[in-house]
């Protein structure tokens, strides 16, 4: 804490509770593809182009995008794994790229794909490596373990080897190896990337106490929107190296100008319901789907059907982001062209 | 410009607040060696009988090369002008020096794997070194059976070679041993260096470690002339033995180099040491700008 204030590079402007900041962040990349036998041709790819956001301590924030939007390389810039061609980034006051062991202390990294664990060893021993290469104090180590070893349910598993365990098994111990040394952020690389509806419930409701009992500020990355419907009161969406949206769930919906859907069973078959502005998507013998502005109400759309049609059930389906997402960028390339 | 004195300013009050886990870098080099080594030691005991298996059959494999050497001289009496007791004093320096080598650095060709596979990245969020981290993965005790293969060799050559001991040649042989060890770090590290720039150049590597071992087996005689003013000069893997143990054994020098240069051997290492130090930084400065 008393580093970031006393950070002088910290912006008068900028507020100062700010705990990771970007600022125009770019990265380069040089790509050389063969075109003949000797010959290669050099390009230069834009990853991250001119990223600009700030993560106050103690938020949870999703990070979402398609593949090869630039997420990851945001995310190993952060924990300085890879140097910023350009602009200005700070985790904790930290310049990630410069002090790469320094800030090492004070993050946590889950990559959801690769493990920190050592394959062949009790899940204990993994545990034990972190307690001393972070040369974490005895009484905060036994305190940490104890409690993420209740929090993850992992108390059968500390004396089986990694390779015996399941992908959620395993995943619960990376998040746990990632935490013992009480990081201030912790950074989720596709956290539930594989893994069972209960496995995912168990991750999602650890990391929501988390973030409310520790006020750690996490930062995760995701191809399930669940994940972030669940837990991150903030989105930031890139594409192609850009921020194309920062702020809350609830906003991405009127960003994307999306439509809820009403489905109705009628008595028997009819003519397609007509209340504007609502129309008709589909129509399968009684049922029937109406499509509406997400920013309406439901409720005075099904009072006048309710009053004008034979309604037996209803149901209202919220779009989901996904499809809000795509339209974005479809609006967005729509844009560029004209 | 303001940005620039600023994020000066920033990190000199950073290092100035204190690395809070003092101790010298290569403390900290040789802690995560030890740890992480540790680790890999635990792993493999976890298959016994397999960890039993594969120290005999490295002893065994290694020793073969030795048989070959043997097999030779059941024809001929004299290898490049070299006794049989000489050349097991060759080699038994080589083999030792290599195992040393090969013991502690000889798994960084695994780095291109997992660069390959992104797990490279991990070590990279650790709070340790990684050049220590990269060393110490699958480190694997039972190289020990090159090594003692290697020993066995040079006691062996040690009391059957017939020199007149003085100071200056008994020093040399730990000398020899030492710096040979280091020289073959050296390359190892360097062609770790070069897997950042192709990743799969771990072949490459081991063509100029395990084939500069194999290579310093044989006295400088049976090969020729340009050869080893490549090895001597390109790769100073003629440092290992063949200059320094040309003086113990009072044999014509390779390219009539000074007869001071069998001394050299610990200044060729640190050299070594240094520009393959430097290969490394440049290697992981440019993981760390281009990503994978």
């Amino acid at each position: 804490m008393a580093d970031t204030n006393t950070d002088p590079s910290t912006q008068a402007g900028a507020d100062t509770d700010a705990f990771i900041e970007l600022d125009g962040v770019e990265k380069v990349f040089d790509v050389r593809k063969k075109t003949g036998f000797l010959k290669r041709e050099r390009r230069q790819v834009r990853a991250v182009d001119s990223i600009s956001f700030t993560v106050p301590r103690g938020e949870m924030v999703g990070y979402i995008g398609p593949n090869g939007a630039g997420k990851s390389t945001t995310i190993k810039m952060l924990t300085g794994i890879l140097t910023p061609s350009g602009g200005r980034l700070r985790v904790a006051g930290i310049d990630p790229s410069r002090e790469r062991t320094r800030l090492a202390h004070r993050i946590g990294v889950v990559f959801g794909q690769r493990t920190t664990l050592w394959w062949d060893l009790p899940l204990l021993d993994s545990y034990k490596l972190m307690h001393r290469m972070y040369r974490i104090p005895d009484a905060r180590y036994r305190e940490n373990l104890d409690r993420l070893v209740e929090l993850l349910d992992l108390s059968a598993l500390l004396d089986v080897p990694v390779r015996q365990l399941s992908l959620g098994q395993r995943m619960r111990g990376d998040i746990a190896a990632a935490l013992l040394h009480d990081p201030e952020v912790l950074y989720l690389d596709e956290p539930t990337i594989g893994l069972d509806v209960i496995s995912k419930a168990r991750v999602r409701e650890f990391l929501r106490e988390l973030n409310a009992e520790r006020g750690t500020t996490v930062l995760l990355t995701t191809h399930d929107l669940q994940d972030i419907e669940q837990l991150c009161s903030r989105v930031m969406v890139i594409d192609h190296g850009r921020l194309m949206y920062d702020g809350p769930l609830a906003g991405l919906h009127e960003v994307g100008d999306s439509e809820r859907v009403l489905v109705v069973d009628l008595e028997r078959e009819l003519p397609p319901i007509e209340v504007p502005p609502a129309r008709v998507v589909k129509v399968e013998g009684p049922r029937q789907w109406l499509a509406f502005p997400a920013a309406e109400s439901a409720a005075v759309l099904v009072a006048r059907v309710a009053a004008e049609y034979p309604l037996v059930d209803l149901s209202v389906r919220e779009p989901d982001i996904e499809t809000v997402i795509a339209k974005m960028y479809a609006e967005q390339a729509e844009r560029a062209i004209s | 410009m303001v940005e620039t004195s600023a994020s000066g300013t920033a990190r000199t009050a950073g290092t100035g607040a204190g690395e809070p886990f003092g101790g010298s870098r290569a403390g900290e080099a040789l802690r995560a060696y030890r740890l992480i080594a540790g680790m890999w030691i635990r792993s493999s005991m976890t298959y016994r009988t397999s960890f039993v298996i594969t120290v005999l059959g490295n002893l065994l494999v290694t020793g073969l090369d030795f048989v070959a050497i043997l097999l030779m001289f059941s024809q001929v009496d004299s290898l490049g002008g070299w006794s049989l007791p000489e050349v097991a004093f060759l080699y038994g320096l080589s083999a030792t020096a290599f195992g040393l080598a090969d013991l502690t650095f000889g798994s960084m060709d695994v780095l291109g794997g997992r660069m390959r596979d992104g797990s490279f990245d991990i070590l990279l969020v650790r709070p340790a070194p990684v050049l220590a981290q990269v060393a110490a993965d699958h480190f694997a005790l039972r190289r020990l059976g090159r090594i003692t293969q290697g020993v066995l060799v040079l006691v062996w050559a040690l009391l059957t070679v017939d020199v007149d001991w003085t100071a200056a040649k008994v020093l040399l042989v730990p000398m020899m041993l030492v710096s040979g060890g280091v020289i073959f770090c050296a390359l190892f590290v360097a062609g770790a260096a070069f897997q950042f720039l192709a990743q799969d150049a771990a072949e490459v590597q081991n063509a100029f470690t395990y084939g500069g071992t194999t290579l310093l087996q044989y006295p400088p005689t049976v090969f020729g002339k340009d050869f080893v003013r490549g090895v001597t000069f390109l790769l100073p893997l003629a440092f290992v033995n063949w200059v320094p143990a040309a003086y113990v054994l009072e044999r014509p020098y390779p390219l009539d180099l000074p007869h001071w240069a069998a001394f050299l051997s610990p200044l060729v290492a640190a050299v070594c040491c240094a520009l393959a130090g430097l290969a490394w930084r440049a290697g992981l400065r440019s993981y760390r700008s281009t990503g994978s």
